[in-house]
Parts: structure tokens; sequence; C-alpha cells
């Protein structure tokens, strides 16, 4: 039976499974509640400074946009940070932590970007003996427009600034999460780096409009016939985490620095995936408030019994095994040739392989053999590009075969001689090198 | 307990009062919205769909489903009522699955099809109730052509005929138009008088005059019409039923399934309408079914359908024979009627045959068994009630081409009367439709 226990910048959980800082996690109530439901840990949901709470919308606060079936695939919200008075959170936080000890209890803050609001807020949180604080320099919406959250996460040398501020007036691990409503993710990582963060979270939620109301031209969701851009959130996000916390874990600047992993994890293999790409654990948010706190036992069986048959027995035997192949195009292996391959026997005849192909790609699918419907693909056509495996509706049907050294391209009549070459050393390349460089 | 359930003959008022709405209310419950959303979510928009393809009027399912899907009802109907102006009928009665269901992908993948037909009947009941019509007739061509017969074909034909500028009258026999969709189909697949309005959908196109009680080579004949008009279409069923050839088959008791079928169509108290208390149906088609079915729901306390071949033979769908057989009628096969036992004047049973196929033809054996009964329906097949009037025929249908031409240059056919095609609804409309876009082509010349 693998070892799914977590340790985060020291912080240690039963699982990797932590809820981010959102409205599941607002209050002890829905935290008990997580707990119970068997959540490794609790990002809760930002403070602000002391004093009269920031007050919430009264209309809807969350948009969203749906798959087949109604199924969500990406939330939108415009709440902003805890309406709830700080002192009744940092109370409810430290008897939360009481009760689960050996559960993750980290707290977010957010207060205004002078020294003397982050000093004064860091004792009171670590009074609560919690665990670790994570800074909110991510929320996109509302606080922004008061210089906090994203406003910061977009100038590097602010973050720099706070996560000094915090690692000096406080002995907590400071996790400063990142907005990825920026160009290049990585500065902000490194800023955050050198004020010396323990880690960083990402993604926080992205700027977005769900939908347009055709009826009143109020942008979704709307409060009194006008809407605000809100953050993005859910599976629909994933691949946009992904690749973020993909580009900071192999940044030679950043390479090493912990990070927590947010954006669309909703299923064991979501997270997996995460961890793969150098998360050292995942936060999820969607998902519960998709499904409530239950979906975490699928999440905690599913990543168990996957480790068991590859044979990890701890989340170290994989964690980060995905970042070594993330490379630049240029390095990519041109020699490398796969071919689309359907099976016969799933083939439902759907035909939307042959149509996607057809009017779209590389007319590389036949739709008729002897008279009859069938789909099979032509190599002499195939550039191998996968879009009829992702447009299949049926699972492995059609899966990409790669052509074995010897065998012969049959779209280019060239044959398959098993050397790496890439991009830096192609005939075709203006800029090409005499040596071909590897990938890193 | 009704009082006269149990009584022996052919008697009214078997069940409770209640019990008729509940026996005879719509067999598919509509879809509400949410059921067609999600139900339209499972269709895979397939490239040249099968199902598409399996339609008799080949109507454009995959768009009309995904249309439904993004909260256009409207578009969809549309798009159904181009290719089927009757696609409201058909989504009640067709023979989903053996056609587009059958042929849906998701009946390979899964065995359970896209409900096609549900979600058709979704989209054309939203227009048919805000009667939203789709087309504007052209200009008049001063043509003038005459339909005969109002049932599925004429009704497709004169509606497309209209589209094209063109004026029909149509004549039709019966005191109702909507043919054997007012009087052929059993009352749980067509509910709250909705052949009627549809024939009051179709006909909204303008130009179209229906003439009821006119019936061919009765009121006039073909000939006549083919001088007077600029084209005619036979729309007009077959309107004859095969005899058994089996003894006693005159005694009282011994009914045409298709006229028990329409009488019951048209009641307007069936707890008026008599029924044996033991019920025998011979045939294997549809209109055996719709007979044998609606004798239980009426109070019959045994119904026993005969067919004289084998279960894979029968004409009824494997859903109408499961339909029956849940609905509590017997199926018994390779059985043929030797003789209807009359006592007293009355019907009190039917000596049947056993069957066998010999060398391939079927045949009847020595043995014989007997069924206790008070009534036997007749459902083996119908005929052509009209000789023809000078067209050819064929197979004893009127013969017609691809096009629905007949021998004489004037006329066309299509449906049932026709030759071509099943005798199903949907066909009937694809054949009337087609005949109408021939007739406009010789009409004005192309």
């Amino acid at each position: 039976m693998a070892d799914i226990r977590n340790t985060f910048v020291g912080i240690k959980s039963p699982n990797p499974f932590w809820l981010a800082s959102a409205p599941p996690t607002d209050k002890a109530y829905n935290v008990e509640r997580a707990f119970k439901a068997g959540w490794g840990g609790v990002v809760w949901k930002t403070l602000g400074e002391e004093g009269p709470p920031v007050v919430n919308v009264n209309g809807p606060r969350y948009g969203a946009i749906w798959g087949a079936d109604r199924r969500l695939l990406g939330l939108n919200n415009i709440e902003l940070i805890t309406d709830r008075d700080l002192y009744k959170n940092l109370t409810e936080i430290k008897q939360v932590k009481k009760n689960w000890p050996d559960r993750a209890m980290i707290v977010s803050i957010m207060v205004p970007c002078e020294e003397e609001s982050w000093k004064a807020i860091l004792p009171l949180v670590e009074a609560t003996e919690a665990d670790g604080i994570e800074l909110n320099f991510g929320c996109p919406h509302g606080m922004s427009e008061r210089g906090m959250g994203a406003a910061v996460g977009q100038v590097p040398e602010y973050i720099e600034m706070v996560v000094r501020w915090c690692k000096q007036y406080s002995r907590m691990p400071v996790i400063t999460k990142l907005t990825p409503n920026i160009a290049d993710i990585r500065k902000p990582a490194r800023a955050a780096k050198h004020g010396g963060t323990d880690a960083v979270s990402l993604i926080n939620t992205i700027n977005s409009i769900t939908s347009v109301n055709l009826d009143t031209f109020s942008p979704e969701p709307s409060i009194d016939g006008r809407g605000s851009h809100g953050g993005y959130c859910g599976p629909a996000v994933k691949p946009i985490a992904l690749s973020m916390v993909s580009e900071i874990a192999r940044d030679p600047d950043t390479y090493g620095l912990p990070i927590s992993g947010i954006g669309g994890v909703t299923t064991w293999r979501d997270a997996a995936e995460f961890l793969a790409l150098g998360a050292g654990n995942v936060q999820v948010c969607t998902a519960a408030m998709t499904y409530g706190f239950k979906i975490v036992e699928e999440m905690i069986s599913g990543l168990s019994n996957w480790m068991d048959s590859k044979g990890h027995r701890t989340l170290d035997d994989f964690a980060g095994r995905a970042v070594r192949n993330v490379t630049d195009w240029q390095y990519l292996n041109l020699n490398y040739i796969s071919k689309a391959r359907i099976d016969q026997d799933l083939c439902i005849k759907c035909g939307r392989c042959h149509i996607a192909c057809e009017d779209t790609s590389h007319q590389a699918i036949m739709k008729e053999k002897d008279g009859r419907r069938h789909f099979e693909v032509m190599d002499d056509e195939c550039v191998g590009c996968n879009l009829c495996v992702n447009v299949c509706p049926v699972d492995d049907c059609i899966t990409m075969e790669t052509l074995p050294v010897g065998a012969i391209d049959e779209r280019t009549g060239r044959i398959v001689n098993g050397q790496y070459a890439n991009w830096t050393t192609h005939p075709n390349n203006p800029a090409r090198k005499e040596v071909i460089e590897p990938a890193e | 307990m009704a009082e006269a359930r149990l009584q022996e003959g052919i008697a009214p008022a078997r069940l409770d009062p209640a019990d008729y709405a509940k026996n005879f209310s719509d067999l598919h419950p509509p879809f509400d919205r949410h059921e067609a959303l999600v139900e339209s979510d499972r269709c895979y928009f397939c490239y040249d769909a099968p199902c598409m393809n399996a339609c008799p009027t080949s109507i454009d399912i995959p768009l009309f489903i995904r249309e439904i899907s993004t909260g256009n009802p409207e578009g969809a109907a549309a798009t159904i009522f181009s290719q089927n102006i009757l696609g409201g009928m058909c989504a009640r009665v067709c023979p989903t699955e053996q056609l587009c269901e059958e042929a849906c992908v998701r009946e390979e993948a899964e065995g359970k099809p896209v409900k096609i037909g549900l979600l058709q009947r979704y989209a054309t009941d939203i227009a048919m109730d805000r009667n939203l019509q789709f087309f504007t007739r052209r200009e008049s061509s001063g043509k003038h052509i005459a339909v005969v017969g109002a049932g599925p074909a004429g009704l497709a034909c004169a509606h497309r005929l209209a589209l094209h500028g063109h004026r029909v009258t149509i004549y039709d026999g019966r005191s109702k138009p909507g043919g054997l969709n007012e009087y052929g189909i059993a009352s749980y697949k067509s509910v709250d008088g909705f052949a009627q309005a549809e024939v009051d959908y179709v006909t909204a196109i303008g130009g179209i005059n229906i003439e009821q009680g006119k019936l061919l080579g009765q009121d006039f004949s073909l000939a006549a019409l083919a001088d007077s008009y600029d084209a005619v279409f036979l729309g007009i069923g077959l309107g004859g039923v095969n005899a058994l050839r089996a003894e006693g088959e005159d005694a009282p008791g011994v009914d045409n399934a298709v006229d028990f079928i329409a009488e019951l169509r048209q009641a307007t108290d069936l707890s008026k309408l008599p029924v044996g208390r033991r019920v025998v149906v011979i045939g294997g088609g549809m209109t055996a079914v719709d007979a044998a079915v609606q004798s239980k729901l009426l109070g019959a306390e045994e119904v026993t359908l005969v067919y004289r071949r084998g279960k894979a033979q029968m004409n009824a769908s494997e859903f109408e024979q499961d339909l029956a057989a849940a609905k509590g009628v017997t199926i018994r096969h390779w059985l043929a009627p030797k003789r209807v036992i009359v006592q007293f004047g009355t019907v009190t049973g039917i000596e049947l045959s056993y069957m066998q196929l010999r060398d391939g033809t079927l045949t009847a054996t020595d043995a014989t068994t007997v069924i206790a009964c008070d009534q036997v329906f007749k459902a083996i097949g119908q005929t052509l009630a009209s000789d023809g009037e000078g067209v050819e025929l064929a197979g004893g249908k009127i013969a017609v081409d691809r096009e629905g031409r007949t021998s004489n240059p004037k006329v066309w056919a299509g449906g049932d009367c026709a030759t071509g095609g099943d005798d199903l609804t949907v066909t009937a409309v694809a054949e009337g439709r087609d005949a109408a876009e021939s007739i406009n082509r010789m009409l004005i010349g192309l």
C-alpha cells in the first residue's frame, strides 16, 4: 500500500490534498467538515487587516461554462477575501488546528502593501499555531483595484519586498501565491525566491468573463445589469496551471523551489500530474465546490492505487519525474514519427475522425472501404497530428503508434533512422548550428 | 371492478372509467426541456450520420439535435420540417428502433441509442404549439394539382407543391383528413387530436384546399381529374383488407383490425366501445399489434396474437412485439387460421393449423389447435381498393418509378398504394414530397 503522506516546506499532512483558500475554507464549520471528509490540509480563506471587514456583492458571485450534460468545466467568481471579522477567523483557526493537529493549517493573508500592515497581522496569525501562511498576491478582482492581490503579484519588486517582511516578522513558513495574469510566470516566482519565500503556490484565478447575457447584454455573473471580470478556475484552467508550474519547476533560477500546485485539480489523476510536473502538493477548490468534500476519497484511493500499480512507495518516488521531459520546441525530436491507428473493434463509426481530418487537417482518414462505412488511417497522408485521437468519443479507439527504427514513413518515403535530430541543426533552419544541441 | 369485466362475448365497459384514460395516454410521454437537453448532449454529431441515412426522409438529425442542445429548438424544427413536414407525427409513430435509432452509433457503442424520436417530438411540438411556420409559398404558378387522399403521402405532396407556388385540391374519402394518421394509428401513439392539428399546421402554408367525403372511383374518376388538373397525385393508401380464407370468417365477431383501430381512434367514449373477453388477432404486422394491444387496453381478459410464421419474420418491430408482450398479449407463432368456430351465431373459438416450412414453402401440417375466443380480428394485410383506373399495377400496387411517376404521364402516386418502400408513415411522406418535386419539375419544364 502506497504511503501518500506529504511534507511540504516542513508542514506535514496525511495526504497531498489541501483545500485552497476560497469559500470552502472561510469558517470553522466548513473546514471541520473538510477534515472529517479526509482532506490533508486547508489554506484558510484570505484574512485582511483588522477593522471593518470587506463587503461582498449581494447578487451572483459565480459564473460558469459547461460541457456536455452540463458538467461544470470552468467557474469564475467575484467574491473578495473573507468578509468576516479578523478575530473571529483567528479564534476559529486556532480551535480547528487544535482539533485536527495532524492536518495542515495554512492561513492566507492579504493586507495593504505597507510594512506596518504586515508587521501587525503576522503575530496575530502566528498566535493561532497555524502551520504556515500563504500570501495572496493573486486575487484578480476587487482587491486588486485597492492595490492588493494581483496588483502586487504583477509587480515582482513588490512581491520580493512583502515576502521579505513576512520572513522578517514571522517564523512561519511562507508560501507565495502567484497570479497567472502576467506574461512570464517565472518573474514573480524568482522575485518571491529572492525575497526568501519557502514556496510558491499557483495558479490563482484568471481574469475572465464567463458569458454575456444576450437578453440584457450584461456580462455574467451580473449584478444589477453589470458585470466585472472575475477569477476563472476549474478543469478548464488545468492546462494553463500545469504549464506555469512546469515553467517554474524547470527554471534554473527557481529550480528546487517548492511549489503547491493549484488549478483545476478534479481527480487523483490531475493531482498526480501536478506532482509529476514538480508540485510538492496540490490545492483543490472548484471540484469541491462542484461535488462537495467527499471527492477527496476518490483522490486518495485513486492516487494510492496508481502508485501501487507503478511501484511508487512514496510521493517522492515520482515527484518531479515529468519536469525533465518539459523542453523547448526546438529540442523536440524531428526524427520521431507516429501514425494514428484506429481499432476497428472499438470503432463505432461516428466518422468524426474522418471529418476532422478531411475538413481541417490532412485528408488522411478514409471513410469507406469495399462500399462500406469504414474509417482507416492512410499512412501516406497521416502526419501523426493526434487530432483524430482527440475528437474520437471512444477511449483508446484511436491511438498513436510510433514507427519503429527501420520502418518507412509512407508519407515522406524516408526510413526511420532512430537518431535524435532537432530544429537546431535542421537544414531548413536559417540559424542552424553545426553540432546538435541536446534537450536539457 | 367494472361489472362487464368478465362478461362473455363482445361487450363494452369492461374497465373502470378511470382506467380508460390511463390505458390510452401517451405511450412515450414527451421530453421536458431538461430531458431534451440531457439527451441532446449524447449525440456525437457524426459525419455523414448513419441515423440520417437510415431516415426515409433524410432529416439532418445531428444538426437538429445540435440545435436543440444549443437552445434553438425552433431551428431544430425548421431543420426537421424542411425534409419532413409531418415530422411531428413521424416523431410519434416511426419505428425508430428499426430506422434512425437502430443506426445510431451509440446503439453500437452502448446498446443505447440517442432517443432521436423523442428529441424530434420535442422540437416539433414547440414549433407546432406556437404555430411557427417556416415556409413561404413562392409566387403563384397558375398550376392546379389534384391530390387524392389526405394521408401522409397526400399531405406531404400537397405541402411541397404549395411551397412551389402551385394550387392544390385534395380529395379525401373519409369525413376527416389525415388518412392513417387519423384512422390507422393506435390511440396511445397520437393523443389529443394531434393528427388534425398537424393537418392544420401543414395546410397553413396556404394554397391547399381539402374536400372531404370524395372517394376515387365513386365520386369522381381518375380520367376526369387528369383532364381537369395539371397533374394528379394518388395517395390513396390500401383501402381493402385481405381475407383469412378460413371457414366461418363471415360470422359476426370476425372483424377487420383496421376498422377496430379506426373506430377506437374516433370514439369519444371508450367505455362504449365493445371488445371480446377473449380476443384472437391474426397477423404479424404493426396493425396486428395495435389491435391486440388496444383490445387488451380496452379490457379484454385474454388476447392472443397469432402469426403463421416465426418471430423473426414478423413485420412488427422488436419494440412493438415487446410492447405487446408487456401489455399482456400472448404471441403465438407458426399457426394459421383454419376455421372460425361459430355456435349459435357467435364466435366461440378459432381452429388453427400448425405451420411449417417445407423446402422453403410455408405449409400447414395436419396438427391443429383451438383457441377459445369471442372475437377475431383480421390483420393479415391490406390491398389496393382501386383497380388503378387505367394506371399500371405491379404486385397489387400502383407501379411507380423512383420519382413516383405512374404509367400515365399526368399521374403520380406514393405512400402505401404505390410500389417502392416500406408501408410506413415516414416512407409515405418521403414519396409524397419527392413526387411533388417531380411534378414541379414537369410543370415548370425543367
